[in-house]
């Protein structure tokens, strides 16, 4: 108990005196993770839309196939994006690991099955109740995406909170292509791991408080902006 | 463009090996109403479906006077039970003619003057899925007829409506006609199909017994099937 408390002071302390680097490493968990969800939402969106009005021969295999995914192991994701970014791989001339780029990437990859598979359950239920009359209307194949993807947009947005949910607790993967490295990649997670393993327990609890914070306060801001559950029953 | 006459030569519909209705041989022509009678399961909804494009036609041919694209692109087509978009009543009204390039300022004109008509002008804002049954049938009618189709499909518009909402509902459909619009309408009821048809199709298990004029059809039915439905028989 002593070490939460001491946790809890220490996350009091470094709010209220803005430890800078606390704002730094805040401020580049949110860049990173925000951007990655904006190009995770980008595509996964879209993608679920399409699996969910277009019929194709291995359709049913790819929502599978993305129904997985979804447990994919961010240290793996990581390795992969190492592998793929390093001096010696196909994309090592663009200079990219150890940035926050690199970060991104591994987490658009690790969000967008997990978007991508929420946004597509809702969306499939949404067809099913539009289906007749889209047709009937002789509509195009993009603008019946498009009409799915507004109208469902807050059951999308639920789909996209997820997402940011399991990027901005995400250690494994950007540890890995990060590296970790004190103003530059360091961010609120990494943060916490390296504290842990130095035995600064109140230290990194205090991050631990910040970084649960932050997530919360994203999420009703999202919410707050998106006028959730105000509007009817969608 | 002229879409009709309609010739239908063995149209049919399979699904998983078992016909749902066919094989039809049809001609109809352009004026009037069309009233689709028989009892459930007969196939009405499927007939109209079939003729609008909606289900797959197996076997046989249905040739409008026109192609293919531009007969769908003048018809409508009006669910038994409406299917609202998750939008404000406005939007719902706008959206078939956003789709076909209406500019946003006269598509909102045209919402108002058919909400109007059909009188939901007051409740332009609501979200149309809070809308009554009766309101949510003449939403979905006014949005069928806002894009001024040639032909306008019915599939039993006032099955679930009360007598008011009927009547409102068949008001609207009576305008239609009279400014030249084509309506197939299925119903089973028959005061409806009195009401509102010129000529009637009679169907059974996928099939069509029976298209004759409306006088005719209720005075002398030429089938005994048909008769007994008139009578008020169950029909099997």
């Amino acid at each position: 108990m002593g070490d939460l408390w001491a946790g809890l002071s220490e996350a009091f302390r470094l709010l209220v005196t803005l430890d800078s680097d606390l704002v730094e490493i805040t401020l580049r968990s949110l860049q990173v993770t925000l951007t990655a969800l904006a190009i995770g939402s980008a595509i996964a969106l879209p993608l679920a839309a399409f699996l969910a009005v277009r019929r194709f021969r291995w359709r049913r295999s790819v929502i599978a196939v993305l129904n997985a995914l979804m447990g994919l192991p961010p240290v793996v994701v990581g390795l992969a994006v190492y592998v793929l970014l390093s001096r010696s791989g196909p994309f090592g001339v663009l200079g990219l690991l150890f940035t926050p780029s690199a970060m991104i990437i591994a987490q658009v990859i690790i969000i967008v099955p997990l978007i991508a598979s929420v946004a597509h359950q809702s969306l499939r239920d949404l067809w099913s109740e539009y289906h007749d009359l889209l047709i009937s209307m002789n509509v195009t194949q993009s603008q019946k995406i498009r009409t799915l993807l507004w109208d469902a947009r807050r059951a999308l947005l639920t789909a996209s909170l997820a997402g940011f949910g399991r990027a901005i607790g995400e250690v494994g993967a950007i540890m890995i292509v990060g590296g970790n490295i004190e103003h530059a990649t360091r961010v609120l997670t990494t943060a916490i791991a390296l504290e842990t393993g130095r035995g600064d327990f109140a230290l990194a609890l205090g991050l631990g408080f910040v970084l649960i914070g932050l997530a919360i306060t994203v999420n009703l801001c999202i919410h707050w902006l998106g006028r959730t559950e105000q509007e009817g029953r969608w | 463009m002229i879409l009709f006459p309609l010739t239908v030569r063995g149209a049919q519909t399979t699904r998983r090996g078992k016909v749902l209705v066919g094989p039809v041989d049809l001609d109809l022509a352009g004026v009037g109403a069309t009233v689709v009678m028989g009892p459930n399961g007969s196939g009405k909804t499927t007939l109209l479906r079939l003729l609008h494009g909606a289900a797959r036609l197996t076997h046989g041919r249905i040739d409008w006077a026109c192609t293919q694209a531009e007969a769908c692109s003048a018809q409508a087509f009006v669910f038994q039970r409406p299917v609202m978009l998750r939008r404000s009543v406005l939007e719902n009204l706008t959206y078939p003619l956003r789709l076909r390039g209406t500019s946003r300022s006269v598509a909102q004109f045209m919402a108002e003057d058919w909400a109007a008509r059909v009188g939901l002008d007051a409740m332009l804002d609501r979200p149309a899925t809070v809308l009554s049954g009766g309101e949510q049938q003449k939403l979905a009618l006014a949005r069928a007829m806002i894009i001024e189709p040639q032909l306008l499909f019915l599939d039993e518009p006032t099955a679930a409506l009360d007598g008011r909402a009927t009547r409102e509902v068949e008001a609207v459909l009576r305008a239609a006609l009279a400014s030249g619009t084509r309506l197939i309408l299925s119903t089973h009821d028959l005061g409806q199909a009195r009401r509102l048809a010129d000529e009637v199709l009679f169907l059974l298990h996928g099939q069509v017994l029976e298209h004759s004029a409306a006088r005719k059809f209720f005075e002398a039915p030429a089938t005994l099937q048909a008769r007994a439905f008139l009578r008020g028989d169950i029909v099997e």
